[in-house]
């Protein structure tokens, strides 16, 4: 080997060391919440909420507010939905969150126990934010660790045409009415049915939103005091009324492995006349199926009942790391998103409904169907008791796995709440 | 006859000359030892950081009580592995994942090896068999979240298959084949055995065509008809490859994820529930770390027997 050749090896091999020793020391340095050396403060946010807005425009409101702010810079951690779950997970297990996050309401309590996110309570006052302008905020022992952003609603989506089509003239406001509907579409054939559950277990979000909104749309609760009470009268129906739904045939086939994308396939090819359904979803059945003759309405509530109907929702929620250095910079970065101005910005693209009660969205460009949405959650009131519970998507599977026993004919309605509650118990106390 | 008697004759010793070490005694520059380990450090530590390190910790949480989510976690001992193994989920999922990985292995086997040697025969022209080959791989093609969609479109209650088997007269009302907890299990690894067998088709073909024809001459001089010489010269030629392979496919197909996950999540009712995602809701749903950690190490424990296995054929071949 010539001398050449082995100071050639030599210095590749050194070169590949210092890389490498260079590499894994980049790993382990976390560029959160950096400060620059003029003074300028770089913010990380990680969300789902920027996949899911049309392209750029969630940029060009964090232009608004680097402009305005020049000594804090925004970076934004954009993935979609189920990634940014997993990736806060391990971010919160390490410590190493970035120092703003999206949150959904069922990961709030987890992440609070953890001590992973902020209490907002503290910073609010340090800022002497006015709280009184939010329409909600997830608290925990009376702390505050997240402020919903935007919320969307899940109304029920009717197929007008299929409607007419099995002779029945008004949309269902009632449980009877609505299986009643639902048998008659069903009858029409051709594989269509009434209703679409969503029961897939990797998932288990149609327990809340397909199944525990019959029972907040008759204004029950699944808690007594903060604990689960899933043996009580109200719930116990629910379940029944779900079960009879099966038992008429009116469901779609295949609900134990649905997942909430299926349903909403579903519904747009007309295979199945109604589902409970995020309104977020509209403009995507709109895109793909334009001549669907469809409308939204509030949730059928048991007969007779005349009170407020709940209305299950969900939030882009948003919270602070508890690491980061910069809670002062990153709640006045909370803020400007919650501003009047900002909040209906965000909620007018999002076609969701705004955390500050004092913004108005702009339906003007919007499909009419979101103005009789927001009509439908005015008259009645935003329920979701899973926000905030230790554990929700646990809490929601095990129940969902007791519904599945039920509607296979494996368990008795008693017996799969009894087991439910034995299950919440555990974890709620 | 006389014989002689010969002295032994020994050797002179030969000092090594000046300057220049016995063999084996070098005097080599300590600086000069360390040259091989600089070359080797990249590999070393990336191994380091990138697995021993994980897995060094995850058997640590495993001891631990629920680690990540407390501040203070306190060593348990094996009270994780007794919680895990005396779960009746997780039993269940272990006796599916048995079911799911054997049937997988034996079909891609079959099925690759079918495939195969249809390839490698002279009975169909080249192009025929350019045209096969490439509809045959096509599956390997796709990525496992399209597998996915594909066959949950197929197999919808509503969908071709049941289109099909309906237009066939062969059943009369849609099979719900995801959603029925008596076929769910069978529905999965069906779509997995889809995705994997082109695979062990292309690695058992090379395979073929290693094959030395005289081998095949010499059996046709003795005799022996296409079902001998598949049994007595393809078979044994091919036995290590399919060993190989078996071994591997089975590790493979234990930590299939998201193939089940994206089709089934588990359900209906733990019938497709697999040690990865059992694992994977302990920890990400119910974020019980230390037990997913406990769990995590016993399918590493049972993959090392199957790699044990592996390394062993492997060294033997050689």
């Amino acid at each position: 080997m010539t001398t050449r050749a082995t100071r050639l090896k030599r210095l590749i091999g050194a070169v590949t060391v210092a890389a490498t020793v260079a590499a894994v020391a980049a790993c382990g340095s976390g560029d959160s919440g950096d400060t620059a050396a003029d003074g300028t403060v770089t913010l990380e946010f990680a969300q789902w909420w920027g996949a899911e807005l049309p392209a750029g425009d969630f940029d060009k409101i964090i232009n608004d507010f680097t402009a305005q702010n020049p000594n804090i810079k925004i970076k934004l951690l954009s993935a979609p939905y189920a990634s940014t779950k997993q990736q806060l997970v391990t971010g919160a297990a390490s410590k190493t969150l970035p120092d703003v996050v999206g949150l959904d309401g069922a990961w709030v309590n987890d992440f609070a126990k953890q001590g992973a996110i902020a209490d907002m309570s503290k910073l609010m006052t340090d800022a002497s934010y006015d709280p009184s302008q939010l329409a909600s905020q997830i608290q925990l022992d009376g702390k505050t660790y997240m402020i919903p952003v935007v919320n969307f609603v899940y109304p029920l989506f009717v197929n007008k045409d299929l409607l007419t089509k099995a002779g029945v003239a008004d949309v269902p406001a009632t449980r009877s009415e609505f299986l009643d509907a639902a048998k008659k579409i069903s009858a029409t054939g051709d594989n269509v049915k009434g209703w679409a559950l969503p029961l897939d277990t990797a998932v288990p979000n149609g327990i809340q939103n397909d199944v525990m909104s019959w029972l907040w749309a008759s204004g029950g609760s699944m808690l007594t005091d903060g604990k689960p009470n899933l043996t009580s009268p109200q719930v116990k129906s629910t379940v029944e009324y779900v079960k009879s739904l099966n038992d008429a045939g009116v469901i779609a086939p295949g609900s134990l492995t649905m997942k909430e994308q299926d349903k909403v396939e579903k519904f747009s090819n007309g295979q199945v006349g109604m589902m409970i359904d995020s309104l977020a979803h509209i403009n995507l059945i709109k895109k793909n199926k334009p001549d669907l003759n469809f409308e939204v309405a509030a949730l059928p509530a048991e007969d007779g009942y005349t009170g407020k109907r709940g209305i299950p929702y969900a939030s882009w929620g948003i919270g602070i790391s508890n690491s980061t250095k910069h809670k002062a910079e990153a709640f006045k970065f909370v803020s400007y998103l919650m501003s009047q101005e900002t909040n209906a910005k965000l909620s007018t693209i999002a076609n969701g409904f705004p955390g500050n009660k004092n913004a108005e969205p702009d339906f003007s460009d919007s499909d009419p169907l979101f103005k009789a949405a927001f009509d439908i959650y005015k008259q009645g009131y935003p329920a979701n008791e899973f926000v905030g519970l230790p554990k929700a998507e646990d809490l929601m599977r095990s129940f969902d796995e007791q519904l599945q026993l039920v509607l296979t004919g494996k368990q008795s309605v008693d017996d799969a709440l009894a087991k439910s509650q034995e299950s919440w118990s555990s974890v709620i106390g | 006859m006389t014989s002689a008697h010969v002295e032994p004759v020994t050797a002179p010793p030969v000092a090594p000359p000046a300057g220049r070490p016995a063999p084996g005694r070098a005097r080599v520059n300590p600086a000069r030892r360390l040259i091989p380990y600089a070359y080797l450090s990249p590999t070393i530590v990336l191994m380091m950081v990138l697995m021993v390190v994980p897995i060094v910790m995850v058997v640590g949480y495993s001891f631990r009580d629920n680690v990540i989510v407390q501040e203070n976690p306190v060593l348990v001992g094996f009270a994780n592995y007794t919680k895990v193994l005396t779960d009746p989920d997780f039993l269940v999922a272990l006796k599916n994942t048995a079911v799911f990985i054997s049937v997988s292995t034996v079909a891609h086997l079959v099925l690759g090896l079918g495939f195969a040697l249809m390839l490698n025969t002279q009975l169909l022209s080249g192009v025929t068999k350019a045209v096969f080959r490439i509809v045959y791989i096509l599956p390997w093609l796709f990525t496992i979240a399209v597998i996915a969609v594909i066959w949950r479109l197929l197999l919808d209650p509503a969908g071709v298959v049941n289109y099909v088997l309906q237009t066939l007269g062969l059943v009369q009302e849609g099979v719900n084949w995801l959603g029925d907890p008596s076929t769910a299990l069978w529905a999965v690894t069906f779509a997995n055995v889809w995705s994997g067998y082109p695979f062990f088709m292309i690695s058992l073909l090379a395979a073929l065509q290693g094959i030395s024809a005289d081998l095949y001459e010499a059996a046709a001089v003795d005799g022996a008809g296409p079902l001998r010489r598949f049994l007595n010269v393809t078979l044994p030629q091919l036995r290590p490859v399919i060993i190989s392979m078996a071994v591997l496919d089975l590790i493979w197909t234990s930590q299939q994820f998201a193939l089940i996950w994206m089709m089934t999540g588990g359900g209906p009712l733990n019938t497709t529930e697999m040690l990865s995602t059992y694992t994977y809701k302990q920890a990400f749903s119910e974020y019980e770390f230390a037990t997913a950690s406990a769990a995590a190490v016993i399918v590493l424990l049972l993959t090392m027997v199957l790699a044990f296995f592996y390394v062993r054929q492997q060294q033997r071949e050689r």
